[in-house]
């Protein structure tokens, strides 16, 4: 493209870490995706806490969403994972809270989106992925290793299937942080390339006003589909995890 | 087994869904706003997951065969053996994918 001065698009800045809260955030490495990993923890444990405060019959609007929250993660844990479904509730209940408030909050303008870290959505996945092991051992023994090898295998063949598998079972850790943060890095990158857009065609004036304009549109609409994204990612993280919960608990 | 459990809960469900599509409540949304990412966008998150599950159980096996490579001294062997064995995972996963929807409703108490 025809080169428009000294700016240019710089899409991956947004993600750069940076100390907070001063002096001591610097020393101790307490950065801003830290900080909004306090709000969105203090967020969800607001929405609780104040939310059922009044504890009346007939709820009011924050109780009816605390309650909507409760119920809608006790009923995905007891269709999902069947039964004692209910014991992994805590669980589930943070996993998923904890990633929407994080990527809904990561909407708002100037605020951090921590789950577009691989550092903190790997960390998040091999959690998942050493409890589900932990499960499936404590529930069924040694027996857990029959998972890696499908009944009606031929004797030949066995060696191949468990490698084949043992992969399977391991590429889930990958599977399950690359999607959360691909999917909001994506959103973001997109999000901000479009802005500029926005700012650069906008500054030029005269004709360029016009897909300066159409950017806008454009801007408003994708923002919408990253609402719609930031919830499903969540959902999609705390329902998989249900799913191989659901696998360590009844295997197969 | 499970519809004993399920019924009456089953029963209101389908009043409740039944009562919502009377008023008008359930009907499908239409996608009217943006028209280019309308379609494709539902293909292009399906064709997302594919890709992720089949390249992660690709990383895992190579990274498995890459790290048994510096461990036993077998440079590239290992890694050329755990690439095939990192395709399959990669179709497995995907076919797991699919797989998911037909086995949901077949019998799941064969637990021991």
């Amino acid at each position: 493209m025809a080169a428009e001065g000294h700016s240019s698009i710089d899409a991956l800045g947004q993600f750069t870490l940076e100390p907070a809260l001063g002096a001591i955030g610097r020393s101790v490495n307490f950065t801003q995706a830290n900080t909004m990993m306090v709000v969105a923890s203090g967020l969800v444990l607001a929405l609780l806490v104040v939310g059922m405060r009044p504890r009346a019959m007939v709820p009011g609007r924050l109780q009816a969403a605390a309650e909507l929250a409760y119920e809608f993660v006790l009923g995905m844990c007891n269709d999902q994972i069947g039964h004692g479904g209910k014991k992994f509730f805590p669980v589930v209940f943070c996993l998923f809270f904890f990633i929407l408030f994080g990527n809904v909050l990561g909407l708002f303008p100037y605020f951090f989106t921590f789950t577009s870290h691989i550092a903190v959505t790997l960390a998040m996945s091999t959690f998942v992925f050493c409890l589900v092991t932990f499960v499936a051992l404590k529930e069924h023994g040694l027996h857990f290793f029959s998972y890696f090898l499908p009944k009606g295998i031929p004797m030949a063949m066995a060696p191949l299937v468990i490698l084949i598998e043992i992969i399977s079972y391991l590429s889930r850790i990958i599977s399950l942080s690359v999607r959360l943060f691909a999917n909001m890095m994506a959103g973001h990158i997109i999000l901000e390339v479009f802005a500029s857009f926005v700012v650069m065609l906008g500054l030029a004036g005269g004709i360029f006003l016009i897909p300066a304009g159409l950017s806008l549109v454009t801007n408003v609409a994708l923002f919408g589909l990253e609402l719609l994204v930031a919830t499903l990612q969540a959902y999609v993280f705390a329902i998989l995890t249900c799913i191989y919960l659901h696998d360590a608990v009844h295997l197969h | 087994m499970n519809t004993d459990t399920n019924g009456p809960n089953d029963s209101f469900e389908g009043r409740l869904q039944a009562a919502r599509v009377k008023q008008g409540l359930d009907t499908p949304p239409k996608p009217t706003g943006e028209s280019p990412g309308g379609s494709g966008a539902a293909a292009w998150r399906i064709g997302l997951r594919l890709g992720v599950e089949m390249v992660s159980a690709l990383v895992v096996a190579l990274a498995i065969g890459y790290g048994l490579d510096r461990a036993f001294g077998t440079k590239p062997i290992l890694l050329l053996v755990s690439l095939p064995l990192g395709v399959a995972a990669g179709v497995l996963n995907v076919w797991r994918l699919f797989g998911r929807e037909d086995r949901g409703t077949a019998s799941g108490g064969r637990g021991t």
